[in-house]
Order: C-alpha cells, then structure tokens, then sequence
C-alpha cells in the first residue's frame, strides 16, 4: 500500500526549461538554410521529373531562365513566355541577358557560365530551341534542364 | 527589510521565450524554398555561324535515330514506338556496343551518335523523358565499365576535381594515352523541325 501512496507523490510535470534551447536550435537551422527567393517568379512552373539528374558544382556561375505560361493571362496571355530577372525577354534578347550575366563574374571564369533553364512541362520544343540557338550564339554553352527526381 | 526581500531573487520571465521562438521558426519554415539545383546537365553545340559548313557524312548505321513530333509521338530508327520510353534505354546499349556485329547497328561505341529531333510543337516533358533515358543509358554502361553504380557514376562526373575521380571518369570513357576517347557520349539534338506546330 505505500508503495502505491509514494508514487502519487511523486511531481508530473516534464521539465520544460530546455525547451526553448531546442526551438532555437531548429530556427538557426532554418535561419541559415534559407535562401531568400530573389525574383517573383511570373510564369507557371510544374518542373518535369527525371532519373539522371546531375548536381551543380558552382552556385555562383548559375544564371537562371524561367518559361512556361504566364500567371496572369489577362494581362500577357496564354502563351509561354520567357523570364529573365523579373521581365519577360523574347528569345533575341536572351543574348544581351547572358553578356549582362557574364559581366558579374570573374573574367576568368566566364565561359564556364552554367545556364539553368527552369521549363514548364508545357512549354514547347520550339520556344526552347530558339533560346539554345541564342545560347550558343552568346557562347554560353553549359545548360541544364532543371528536373526534379522521379520517384517511382 | 521587506524590500530586500522582494530583491533576492531578479530574474527574467522567460516563460514565453518559446513562444517567441516558435514564432520565428514557423516564420522561417514557411518561407524557406529548398534551392533544387538539379538536372539534366547538356553540352551545348558551337555558335552555328562560326561553325564551318562541312557536310559531314554520318554512316546511316551509326545513327540511332529518335523522332517525336507535335502530338508526343515517336519514331525510333524509323519505326513508330508505342511501348514505354524506357525500353529506349536498352536499345541505345545494344546499339552502342554492337561494335559491327549487326550490320544494321554501329561500327563501334565511338562511332555511335544517338540523335533526338523533335518537332517545335514537341512538348518540354516529353523531351526531357527521352533525354533522360538516352543520358541513362550512357550513364550506366559508363558506370559498368568504370565498376561503379549509375549514381556514384554521375556523383564522379560532378566532381572532377578530385584525382580518383579523374581515374575513373578516364576509366569510363576509355581515354587512351594519346588523349582519345573510345566511348564519347555522343547525344545530338537537332533543331526541330516546323510541322504541325
């Protein structure tokens, strides 16, 4: 019968003291694994999956192109569009885009300048081989097609 | 005496410090996006105007050719396909390590181009799909002959830097002394054509 009163004694509560040592330790994770977005992205993105996708070496030599449909189709219709920074370019100007993207590195450095193009899976064939033949025409010729990893 | 009392102990109500954490935490938790830089990483061709114009004559043998036009349809070595796209795979190792047995398939894996047109209309999953297996089949034969699996293959060819990665990318392509390469992945993507757009 004592043992059974002693339990009842004894406290309940978890001790709750390390608790914010913890929540902080999750939001330095976060803090620095964020990378903030630095452009709104305009165009529909529903990236394509893959199985053979290779991994960039260099951040800093990536530059990114975004196509698909636009989001607000009232104001730039329904056909996929180009966007570069936060404007929309035709296929011509993708040239000047990659020079203006080849003066913010090193001048060593830059003709291994990786284009990333991030496609919208409806996007067609014609629209991204206009932009490759501009690509090779501004001598940026490292492209990758981003993908998602397919899960099976 | 009653004051000092009420002085022995200062401390901090740190109660809601969690509360405040939290707050930022899901603040952070939302607003993060996981850069995925990941993909299918391609060598693009030279300026095509500075590109001397050679006719260059290609043995219909040591193409392997893939068609896919405006509906998503395809055309292997001339054949409509109709099977999944994964079975392209498998044929392009046959076609690479025929090394002249079928008088149909290529000379050798140096030889061997595989070709992938498609039509403007084509669109960008599809392309990836079949870009994806041709790059997988590369990978795993490059793979087998290096002796490693297809992901460490691709982890080596990331990181070049390293010289035991150098060795084996050498290893797997069958880079000879002189500087040749017996087993080059050779994946032209041609400009695509306007039918049916």
């Amino acid at each position: 019968m004592s043992k059974f009163k002693k339990k009842a004694n004894t406290k309940q509560d978890i001790p709750t003291s390390a608790l914010p040592d913890i929540i902080f330790m999750l939001l330095f994770f976060f803090m620095v694994t964020t990378v903030l977005r630095e452009v709104t992205i305009n165009v529909k993105q529903r990236i394509p999956d893959a199985t053979q996708l290779r991994k960039l070496e260099r951040k800093s030599l990536v530059s990114y192109l975004y196509v698909g449909e636009p989001k607000k189709t009232d104001q730039w219709g329904t056909e996929p569009r180009i966007q570069a920074n936060d404007v929309f370019i035709e296929p011509k100007d993708v040239t000047l885009w990659v020079a203006q993207e080849k003066d913010k590195l090193n001048e060593v450095e830059r003709d291994q300048i990786t284009i990333a193009l991030k496609v919208d899976e409806e996007a067609k064939r014609g629209l991204i081989s206009d932009i490759e033949l501009q690509l090779r025409k501004a001598n940026a010729r490292k492209l990758l097609y981003s993908t998602i990893l397919k899960l099976d | 005496m009653a004051r000092n009392k009420g002085r022995a102990n200062p401390e901090i109500n740190s109660s809601s410090m969690a509360d405040i954490a939290f707050l930022l935490l899901i603040f952070f938790l939302v607003t993060t996006t996981i850069a995925n830089d990941k993909g299918l990483l391609i060598p693009l061709p030279p300026d095509p105007d500075q590109m001397e114009d050679i006719d260059i004559k290609i043995p219909e043998r040591n193409l392997f050719k893939i068609q896919v036009n405006s509906a998503d349809k395809m055309l292997v070595e001339g054949e409509p396909f109709t099977r999944d796209v994964s079975e392209v795979k498998d044929m392009i190792k046959e076609f690479v390590n025929n090394n002249g047995r079928d008088p149909e398939s290529s000379d050798s894996p140096k030889k061997a181009i595989v070709s992938l047109k498609t039509d403007r209309g084509t669109t960008q999953a599809k392309f990836i799909e079949v870009l994806d297996n041709i790059q997988a089949a590369y990978y795993e034969m490059y793979a087998q002959r290096a002796g490693v699996s297809t992901e460490e293959w691709r982890k080596i060819i990331d990181n070049l830097k390293e010289p035991d990665n150098k060795r084996l990318y050498d290893l797997g392509r069958g880079k000879t002394p002189e500087g040749e390469i017996e087993f080059p992945m050779q994946i032209s993507i041609a400009e695509p054509s306007k039918i049916g757009g």
